[in-house]
C-alpha cells in the first residue's frame, strides 16, 4: 500500500439467525432443499397472503442486540423496502427502517496493529430475506430459487473504524464467534448465512474528513474479505494519486480475477420508498421479555477469557486459545469439574491432544472430558508416564474407554518396584560399561542417557523418578 | 337441525337467479361453472352449521379455492389461488354456500364498479346507474334478491357506499375485527372485509361467523368473534351524536330530508341526539388519497408477470417485461394511483406527503375519541352525499368519483365500526344512511340499526 493514506472501512454484515422456519411464515429454513420447495403462499407472496412475526427470530435478534452491547429499542417498526427483482416476489423487503431494533452498540476485538480496539454497532435490525437468482443454471435465463426467500435476518451495522482490511478481518472474527457462542447464527458464509458489505473509503494521513466511499459487495467468503477491501482501498489509492477522484458508487468483488467492477447504474436502486409496513404491527417488547433473553445469553467469549485467567490462573494466550470456540470451553471446564486433572495440566492436554485431534477429526471433541480428567490423574500419580498416556489417549479417543483399563491392556503401567527396576538398572550398566566409566570421571549429563535407555528396556514402563534414584546410587557406588 | 335438502334447493334457486340477472354483470363466475360448484358445495355443507345452506356471493378480491380471484383486473386473468381466505374458510366450515365471485372496481379501486376489467356493474333498479363500488358486483347481487348476503371489501366507504347505492344493509368492522388473511391487499391499514345483507340481521350474522381471531393476520385483533345483540325495544340511553360536517350546504336535499327523518326516529325511539363536531373531516378525502395508493403501490408491486397472472411479452428483457405486464395489465385508475402512491412516498416528498398524511390520520381519530369521550355513543350521518349516480358521469373525473365517498372514508382512516342502512328513495332510488360506532363495540351500533331499521320506511319516497 501506497504510504501516506489511511483506510476507513466500515462493514454491513447480514447474519443469518438460526431458526427452524421462517421470518413470516412457517415454512423450513432448511439449506439445501430443492428449489422453491421451502415455499408457501406468505413467501412466495401470493394475492391476499400475510406475514405474521417469528417469535424465534425476534428473541435470537434481540439476543445478538444484547450480545452487542447495543441500545435495545422496545418500540421498533418493521418497514417495506420497495424494489423490483425477480428473487424478491413482493416486490419490497420487510425490513426494519427509522425505528430499527437496537442502536449503538460495540464490539472488542484485537486489531492486528493497534491492539485492543472497539467497533461501534451503529444499528442492529431484523429483516426477511429476499430470493437467490441463478444465472448460470440455464444459458441465457436466470432461474429463481425462492427457498430463502423470507429467511429471518439481523443486519449489523458498523460506524467507519476500521483503518485496515486486517482490522475489518478481524472485527469480523470476533462477531463471528460472539453470535456462534450465542447459538444465534450458524455465521457460515460458504452457506450464505453470514454475508458482507464494505464502505471503503481512503483519505491523506492527519486528514480528518471522510473520503468519497463506494460499497463493496458480493464479498462470499472469510478467505476473500481482506483481498477484497485490499483491492479496492488500492484501487482508490492509485485512483487518487493520479489526480482522479473516488466516485461513490457500488463495487462488485471477483474473487476469481481479484478484482472489482463498477455496478451498471441501472442495476442500482436509488429511491427504496422506505415506509411503515401496515401488515406488522409495532414490535412492542416487554421489560420482562428482553430480561428473558439476557438470562438466555451464554457467557461470551470476552468474559470468558478473563474468567479463565482469574480463576485457573492460565495465561491470557491459553485463556484466548480455549475460549476461541464455546465447544472447547466447555470441554475443558468439564475436564477441570471431573476432578483429578489441575487447571494448568488439563489445558496443556486441551490445547495439545484434543484440539490435535479433533483437527484430525472433523473438529469432534472424541476423549469424553471425564476420560481425560482420569488420564491426566493417572499422570499425575505417578502410573503412567506421559508419553505412555499420550498412547492411552490415542486409543481412547479411537475406541473410548477406561484410561486405566486400556493402560493396563497395553501394558503401560508404570513399574515402581524398585527389585524389577534394579534388574532393568544393572543390565544397562552392565552393557554401557564405557559411558558408565566416563560418567565417573565426572561426566554426569550421561544420567539422562542411562534413563533413557532403562526407559527403552523397560519399553516405557519404568517409573522415570524411581529410575534416575536407582540409577545415581548405582553410580556413585 | 336444518333440513338437509335446504342446502341443494338454495343453491339452485342462487344459480337459477343469477343466470336470470346477468344483465347486472354483477357476478363474475360463469353461471355453469357456479351452478356445479353450488351443488357440490351444498352435498358437502355442514348441516349443522349457523349458515348451513345460505347462498354467501364474496367479492372477487378474496381468496376463493372454488373460483377465480381476478380482483376485476386483467392482472389476474383466470388467476386461482391455491390457499381460501379466512373469511371463507369461516364462511364454509358455518355451512354456506360460496355463490360465485363478483364485479369490483379493479383492486377495489373506485366507486361505481365502471374500473373493472370485464366491464360495469348495473345498477339493479335502474341499467342507466352505477350500483357504487367497489364492491357494487356484491351489492347489487344481494338488492337483486339473488342471494341473502355477500361479502365485499372496504378500504374507504366500498361496501357502505353500494350498499347506500342499492337500498340494502352494509356493514364494515373495526379494523382488526376480521381476518385480512386471503383478502388481496389494496390499502392494508385501511382494508377489512364487510358484509351486505338484505337486513341488518342477515349481515350481522354472517359478519359474527367470519370474525375473529387469526394468527394468519397480525392486524387482526385476538378477540372472540363478534356476537349478535338483540333487537332492543328501544334506544333509550343511546346518545346519538350529529355531526355537522357531514351536513354541508351542499348535501342533496332529498338526502337530507330522509336523515333528519331517521334521526327523528331514533329520537322518537328514546334516544339523546346531539349535534357534534369532527373538525378535521374536510382533510379526510385528501388524507385517504395519499395513504391509500402509497399502500397500494407497493402492496401491488409483485404483479410483475414474473409468478403468475398472464404476461403481457415475451422479451427476454425483465424490465420490459415489467413495463408489458403492469402497462397493459393494470387499468388507467389503478396505474394512476400506483403513480400517485410511488410519488408521495419517494425520499423528498415522504415528508410532505405522507408523513403529514399519516399526522392528519392521527387527528381525525382523535376527533372520533373526542366525541366518544364526551358521552356519544353513536355517529349518525348520511352514507353517500347523492343517491347512485349515472353511469359515465363521473368515470372521466377522479375527484368527482372520490368525492362520493366523502361521508365513508373517516371510519376507515379512524379504524371504526360503521354500517349503512337504506333510509328512504327519491324517485325510487335508495337513500343510505350512516352509523358509526366505537372500535369493537359493533353490538352497540347493531342495537341501533336493529331499532331503526324497524320503524325507518325504507322504501318510502322522501
Amino acid at each position: 500500500m501506497a504510504s501516506g493514506w489511511e483506510t476507513v472501512i466500515g462493514l454491513e454484515t447480514h447474519v443469518q439467525l438460526r431458526t427452524v422456519s421462517k421470518m413470516f411464515c412457517g415454512c423450513s429454513t432448511a439449506f439445501g432443499a430443492p428449489p422453491n420447495t421451502n415455499v408457501c403462499p406468505v413467501c412466495l407472496g401470493l394475492p391476499g397472503a400475510l406475514p405474521a412475526a417469528n417469535e424465534m427470530a425476534i428473541k435470537l435478534a434481540l439476543r445478538a442486540a444484547l450480545a452487542l452491547g447495543c441500545t435495545v429499542h422496545a418500540h421498533s417498526v418493521f418497514a417495506r423496502k420497495n424494489y423490483f427483482y425477480p428473487d424478491l416476489p413482493k416486490g419490497y423487503q420487510i425490513s426494519q427502517f427509522e425505528q430499527p431494533l437496537s442502536t449503538d452498540g460495540s464490539v472488542t476485538y484485537l486489531s492486528p496493529d493497534r491492539g485492543l480496539l472497539s467497533a461501534t454497532i451503529a444499528r442492529l435490525h431484523l429483516e426477511e430475506d429476499a430470493g437467490k437468482s441463478l444465472h448460470d443454471r440455464f444459458p441465457r435465463r436466470t432461474a429463481v430459487d425462492l427457498n430463502r426467500c423470507g429467511v429471518p435476518l439481523i443486519e449489523i451495522v458498523t460506524g467507519p473504524d476500521f483503518r485496515s482490511p486486517q482490522e475489518a478481518r478481524a472485527y469480523l472474527l470476533t462477531l463471528k464467534q460472539v453470535l456462534e457462542y450465542s447459538g444465534i447464527s450458524d455465521v457460515d458464509m460458504e452457506k450464505g448465512s453470514l454475508r458482507v458489505d464494505a464502505n471503503v473509503s481512503v483519505r491523506r494521513l492527519g486528514e480528518t474528513a471522510l473520503g468519497t466511499k463506494t460499497e463493496v459487495k458480493n464479498i462470499n467468503s472469510f478467505a476473500y474479505v481482506e483481498k477484497a477491501l485490499m483491492v479496492e482501498r488500492d484501487r482508490q489509492i492509485a485512483l487518487r494519486e493520479s489526480g482522479g477522484t473516488v466516485v461513490q458508487q457500488t463495487m462488485l468483488y471477483d474473487s476469481k480475477t481479484n478484482s472489482v467492477r463498477a455496478q451498471r447504474l441501472k442495476e442500482e436502486s436509488h429511491d427504496y420508498r422506505y415506509f411503515p409496513d401496515p401488515d406488522l404491527p409495532p414490535l412492542i417488547l416487554s421489560p420482562e421479555f428482553i430480561a428473558e433473553q439476557q438470562t438466555a445469553l451464554p457467557e461470551l467469549p470476552a468474559r470468558k477469557r478473563e474468567r479463565f485467567v482469574a480463576e485457573y490462573g492460565l495465561s491470557l494466550a491459553d485463556a484466548a486459545v480455549l475460549t476461541a470456540e464455546r465447544p472447547v470451553a466447555d470441554y475443558f471446564e468439564g475436564v477441570v469439574r471431573a476432578g483429578g486433572a489441575d487447571a494448568k495440566s488439563a489445558a496443556n492436554w486441551v490445547m495439545g491432544e484434543v484440539l490435535g485431534d479433533a483437527k484430525d477429526h472433523g473438529e469432534q471433541l472424541r476423549v469424553t472430558p471425564v476420560a481425560l480428567a482420569q488420564l491426566i490423574g493417572l499422570v499425575k500419580g505417578g502410573t503412567l508416564s506421559h508419553q505412555a498416556a499420550k498412547r492411552v489417549f490415542a486409543d481412547l479417543a479411537a475406541h473410548g474407554g477406561d484410561p486405566r483399563a486400556i493402560a493396563e491392556s497395553l501394558g503401560l503401567i508404570q513399574v515402581g518396584d524398585t527389585g524389577v527396576l534394579a534388574g532393568w538398572v544393572s543390565d544397562v550398566l552392565g552393557t554401557h560399561a564405557n559411558e558408565v566409566s566416563r560418567y565417573q570421571k565426572g561426566e554426569t549429563k550421561l544420567l539422562q542417557f542411562f534413563v533413557g535407555q532403562v526407559m527403552k528396556a523397560s519399553r516405557g514402563k519404568a517409573d522415570p523418578k524411581l529410575t534416575q534414584r536407582l540409577l545415581e546410587e548405582k553410580l556413585t557406588l | 337441525m336444518n333440513d338437509p335438502n335446504e342446502a341443494l334447493v338454495n343453491a339452485k334457486t342462487a344459480a337459477d337467479r343469477i343466470t336470470k340477472t346477468r344483465r347486472l354483470n354483477a357476478c363474475l363466475t360463469p353461471p355453469k361453472e357456479l351452478r356445479a360448484s353450488l351443488v357440490q358445495q351444498a352435498a358437502m355443507a355442514h348441516p349443522s352449521g349457523v349458515l348451513y345452506g345460505m347462498p354467501v356471493a364474496v367479492k372477487d378480491n378474496i381468496c376463493t379455492l372454488e373460483f377465480t380471484t381476478t380482483c376485476g383486473s386483467r392482472i389476474l386473468e383466470g388467476y386461482r389461488s391455491p390457499y381460501e381466505a379466512t373469511a371463507v374458510a369461516r364462511l364454509k366450515t358455518a355451512g354456506a354456500l360460496i355463490a360465485g365471485k363478483t364485479n369490483c372496481d379493479e383492486f377495489a379501486m373506485g366507486s361505481s364498479t365502471e374500473h373493472s376489467a370485464y366491464g360495469r356493474a348495473v345498477h339493479p333498479h335502474d341499467k342507466t346507474r352505477v350500483p357504487g363500488g367497489s364492491s357494487g358486483g356484491s351489492a347489487a347481487l344481494v338488492a337483486a334478491g339473488v342471494v341473502p348476503a355477500a361479502l365485499g371489501s372496504e378500504t374507504g366507504g366500498s361496501v357502505r357506499q353500494p350498499a347506500s347505492f342499492c337500498g340494502i344493509v352494509g356493514i364494515k368492522p373495526t379494523y382488526g375485527r376480521v381476518s385480512r388473511y386471503g383478502l388481496v391487499a389494496f390499502g392494508s391499514s385501511l382494508d377489512q372485509i364487510g358484509v351486505f345483507g338484505r337486513s341488518v340481521h342477515d349481515a350481522a350474522r354472517v359478519l359474527s361467523v367470519i370474525s375473529g381471531r387469526d394468527a394468519r393476520d397480525a392486524t387482526c385483533e385476538d378477540r372472540d368473534p363478534l356476537r349478535l345483540p338483540t333487537v332492543p325495544e328501544s334506544l333509550q340511553g343511546f346518545v346519538i351524536g350529529v355531526p355537522r360536517e357531514y351536513f354541508p350546504s351542499d348535501l342533496d336535499p332529498a338526502v337530507r330530508r330522509a336523515c333528519d327523518r331517521a334521526i327523528r326516529m331514533m329520537r322518537d325511539l328514546g334516544a339523546a341526539v346531539r349535534e357534534v363536531s369532527l373538525p378535521h373531516t374536510a382533510y379526510a378525502v385528501p388524507t385517504y388519497y395519499i395513504i391509500a395508493p402509497a399502500e397500494a403501490s407497493s402492496n401491488l408491486a409483485r404483479y410483475d408477470g414474473a409468478r403468475y397472472g398472464p404476461r403481457f411479452n415475451g422479451s427476454s428483457d425483465v424490465r420490459a417485461l415489467y413495463r408489458e405486464t403492469r402497462g397493459q395489465g393494470f387499468g388507467p385508475e389503478v396505474r394512476r394511483r400506483i403513480l400517485v402512491g410511488t410519488y408521495v412516498l419517494s425520499s423528498g416528498y415522504y415528508d410532505a406527503y405522507y408523513r403529514k398524511a399519516q399526522q392528519m390520520r392521527a387527528l381525525i381519530a382523535q376527533d372520533f375519541r373526542n366525541v366518544f369521550d364526551r358521552g356519544v355513543d353513536l355517529l349518525f350521518t348520511p352514507t353517500t352525499p347523492t343517491p347512485a349516480f349515472k353511469a359515465g358521469e363521473k368515470v372521466t373525473d377522479p375527484v368527482a368519483m372520490y368525492l362520493s365517498d366523502i361521508f365513508t372514508v373517516t371510519a376507515n382512516l379512524a379504524g371504526l365500526p360503521a354500517l349503512s342502512l337504506p333510509i328512504g328513495r327519491i324517485k325510487g332510488l335508495p337513500i343510505g344512511g350512516q352509523l358509526i360506532g366505537q372500535a369493537f363495540l359493533e353490538d352497540e351500533m347493531l342495537e341501533a340499526a336493529y331499532a331503526l331499521e324497524r320503524v325507518v320506511p325504507a322504501a318510502g319516497e322522501v
